[in-house]
Parts: structure tokens; sequence; C-alpha cells
């Protein structure tokens, strides 16, 4: 199995806190890897890392081969934040063109990017005039748009109702399919399913890191809501 | 390219707000017009004031605005989203300093006419080396916004950099006392101060027919302060962040 990314004793602080501390995981190429662990758990930090925003304080984060932050890496990257990044006082189409652009690409890498999210029909709106679904899936439209190699999504489904849920993760499975890989974080348990793979994070610890199938066996539990929660408790049980 | 795309995204943020647009060209034209009533009369201080005063707007309004977009580009993560893609550091600072610098072109040109055929201001060495020295002035008011806002994490710091870069070079430049005529310590600190020099290039177009070598040398300083001032501001725009 080839890996995308490899995480070795990642040590991240922020503030005076080590956010992860000694983490290490392999996400392999062309899958569809699920980020999953509580509020403040560190998903958004080790997403920052991957990206190669983030102040490192020791570890290695491989990417494609090369150290996370590689020039040579941020034309094969695309990244979700958490909250929508676009250009409010821009339109949908016009953010999109503009994150194309630094790709080298033209309109119609825009306006596809547009459809997939389902927001053709508000393409022209401002992004301050858009309701606050419509506003992730335009930011999500711009981490999209140069069909990248690694797709860094953290929590790109919050507020989208229950169909485009399904549609945004039909689209996440079929680039994988295509040989991106995908990193995403949540915190709905029916998307997990989903998943290829599942890393739990614990206030920045790795947990548990399997398939779906295998984590839910693992904690004794079909549900994976259920699975979840047992595993969390366990490693409240036992101070590390 | 991608510098290109840049202008091009940051002038269009500007055309979707026509109320900035109408700020940026109307204010300074209106404030001259102030001036021109303050100082009925009494022509030959009009000339000088007015003058400087095209010099200093374009500054002002410049730093401010460059300092709030660069903080709204921190703030709403588009910057740090920019860092996981192709996009240099100089697109950024070069796409801000070139499409502001644009508005500000605009800006100068309309005030400075307004003040020439309207009001009857007199410039010795023409209206476009005036307009010239205020688009140098404004492009190093960009400059410097976009090293401050490094220094920035909120809109309340941002607007304090205002008085704090700002106030002390309009008192320096010479235009309240006469640079000549402060004390040693004080003519030293204007010295080192950008606006000092393109007050005197706009004072040396105001009196000379045709430019002089000192209009050119100050000129040039104040093209060398906006060099130094965007390699500091790449210097401490950082890509990644704690
Ligand atoms: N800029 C910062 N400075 C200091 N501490 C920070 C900073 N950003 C985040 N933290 C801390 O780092 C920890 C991990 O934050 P992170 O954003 O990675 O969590 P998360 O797992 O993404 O949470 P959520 O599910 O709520 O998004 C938190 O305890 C948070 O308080
Ligand atoms: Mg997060």
């Amino acid at each position: 199995m080839d890996t995308a990314i490899e995480v070795t004793g990642l040590v991240v602080r922020r503030g005076k806190r080590a956010v992860l501390d000694g983490f290490t995981c392999a996400v392999p190429r062309g899958s569809v890897t699920g980020l999953l662990g509580p509020s403040g758990s560190g998903k958004t930090t080790l997403m920052r890392t991957v990206v190669g925003v983030q102040v490192v304080t020791s570890g290695t984060v491989t990417v494609l081969g090369s150290p996370a932050g590689s020039p040579a890496l941020r034309s094969k990257i695309g990244y979700l934040t958490q909250a929508p990044s676009i250009y409010a006082d821009l339109t949908v189409r016009e953010n999109a063109r503009y994150f194309a652009s630094l790709y080298r690409l033209g309109a119609s890498a825009a306006d596809e990017a547009i459809e997939t999210v389902g927001l053709t029909r508000a393409a022209h709106q401002l992004v301050a005039d858009l309701s606050g679904g419509q506003r992730s899936r335009a930011s999500l439209a711009c981490a999209i748009v140069s069909r990248p190699e690694i797709l860094v999504l953290d929590e790109p489904t919050v507020g989208q109702d229950p169909l485009l849920r399904d549609e945004l993760w039909a689209h996440f499975r079929r680039m994988a399919a295509d040989g991106a890989t995908v990193l995403v974080s949540s915190h709905v348990m029916d998307e997990a399913n989903r998943c290829d793979r599942l890393l739990l994070i614990r206030e920045g610890v790795l947990i548990a890191d399997d398939t779906p199938a295998a984590v839910k066996k693992a904690a004794g539990s079909d549900d994976l809501d259920q699975a979840f929660l047992n595993l969390i408790r366990a490693h409240e049980k036992v101070p590390a | 390219m991608i510098l290109l795309s840049t202008i091009r995204r940051i002038l269009t943020q500007l055309r979707h707000d026509p109320r900035t647009i109408a700020l940026i060209v109307v204010v300074p034209t209106l404030l001259i017009t102030l001036m021109y009533f303050m100082y009925d009369g009494q022509p030959r201080v009009f000339d000088r004031v007015a003058l400087t005063m095209l010099g200093i707007f374009p500054f002002i309004v410049m730093f401010l605005i460059t300092s709030i977009a660069m903080l709204r580009e921190r703030a709403n993560g588009t910057l740090e989203r920019l860092f996981t893609t192709p996009v240099g550091k100089l697109d950024l600072l070069f796409g801000y300093g070139l499409a502001f610098g644009g508005a500000a072109a605009v800006q100068a040109a309309v005030a400075a006419g307004f003040a020439y055929w309207a009001l009857g201001m007199s410039a010795a060495g023409g209206l476009g080396l005036v307009v010239l020295i205020a688009v140098a002035n404004a492009v190093l008011g960009v400059a410097l916004g976009l090293l401050c806002s490094a220094f920035a994490r909120t809109e309340f710091q941002a607007v304090q950099f205002m008085p704090l870069v700002v106030a002390p070079q309009l008192l320096l430049c010479g235009l309240f006392v006469p640079r000549e005529r402060m004390v040693g310590w004080l003519q030293g600190v204007s010295d080192v101060l950008p606006m000092s020099y393109s007050v005197q290039a706009l004072t040396e177009v105001g009196s000379h027919p045709d430019p002089t070598g000192t209009m050119w040398r100050d000129l040039g300083v104040v093209l060398g302060a906006i060099i130094v001032a965007l390699a500091v501001g790449a210097a401490t725009l950082r890509r990644r962040t704690p």
C-alpha cells in the first residue's frame, strides 16, 4: 500500500500546550481517511501541519515524498479550512476563478467546481449574501478547483442538508477512486462509515487507526457513535 | 500570471464596494477645497499647503486601506489558505502595491487636477510630476501598511498604527515648521522619515519649472523606502504560523 501522508513523532505546541504530542500516522494514497476526535483534540492542528502552514516543534510530516509545506506540493494540495475562507466581497464565481488562476487554470475549472458543490445558480451572488451552508460550499469549491492529488477537508459538510452531504461524499469517493488522497475531519459518524480508514485522535494522541469495521469490532459495538464513545472513555480511564 | 490575477482580484473587491471608491476619489478633493477657503486671499500659502497635502492624502488613505485589507486576509483565513497554494509572498505584496497604487493614481490625478484647474493652484513644474510624486507616496503608504499589518492582530491595533506611523511624518515633514528651523535632533529624525523627501520633492516641483536634481534624488529616496518596506514586509510575512 502506497503512503501519501506520513507523520512521525509530530509535536506541535500552540500557546503553552503541546496540542499534538508525538503523533504518528500514515494515510494511504487514493483513500478517504476520516479524522475523528472530540472538539479541541487537535484535528485542525494536524491538518494545518499536513498543508504546511503550522509551525512544528519536532517530528516529520512527509506528503507525497516531500516535507509538508514544500513549494512543489503547493500545486498538488487543496485545503478547506474549518471556517469558510473566501472573499466575502467577491461573487462565488470570482472567488473560484481567482483560486483556479493560482493553479494556472481557467474559468471552466472554476465553473466545474461550482457545479460540483451545487452552487451554479448562486454563482453570480456575492459570498457575503450567501446562506451559511452555501458559504461553506463556496469555500469547498475553491479547495477542489485544482483537482488536487491531496485534499485536506476540515469539516466539509457542516451545515449541509442530508441530500447535499450525500452528494458531496459521493464526490469525495469519486475523487479518491481517481487516485486522490482525501483526509477529512468530521463529527458525523454516518460520514465516518463512508471512509476507508479512520484516525481517532484524543488530546493530541492517536487512539485508533483502522478501517471503520475494525474500529467497531475493537470497541465492541456495531454503532460507530457508541464505538467512538467506548474508545474515548477507555482512554480516559488509563491515563497515558 | 498569479500576480496579474491577484491584482484583478483586489480591484474586483474594490469594484464591489462603490462607496469606498467614491470616498477614495472624492475625499482628498473635498479637503483641498476646504483649504482653498481656509486660505482665502493667501494664494501662495494655499499653493504650498495644497501641494504638500496632495502628497500626504494618498499616503494616509492607502496606508489605512492596505493595513485593513491585509488584516482581513489574515482574519478571514484567506491568507492561510493562499499560503497552501502556489501564491508567492511577492505576488501578494506586489499585487496590493500595484492594485492600490493604481487606485492612488486615480485619486491623485483627480485631486491634483481639481486643485489646478478649479482652485487655481499653481505648480511651476506641472501637474504630471505632482501626480507622479503623489503616486510614489501612495505606494509608500501601501508598503508600510503591508509591513505594519504584520504586527497588528486586531483592527483596533491596526488603526493605532496610523497615528504611530503617519503623525510623526506629517508633523516633521516641513509642513508645519520648516525643516531647517527644527532643533538638530528633530531634523535628524525628519531626515530618516521618507515623507520628508516626498514633501520636499513636491515643493521643488511647485517652485521650479523644470525637474531639479533634488527632486529626482528625493523621489529616489522614496522609491528606496518602498523597496525596503516591501522587503521587510516579505520577511515578516510567514507561511507558517503558531
Ligand atoms: N492559535 C492557537 N493558539 C493556542 N492554542 C490554540 C490555537 N489554536 C488552537 N489551539 C488549541 O489547540 C487545541 C487543538 O485545537 P484544534 O483546532 O486542532 O482542535 P480540533 O480538534 O480541530 O477541534 P474542533 O473539533 O473543535 O474543530 C485546542 O485545545 C485549542 O485550544
Ligand atoms: Mg477543528
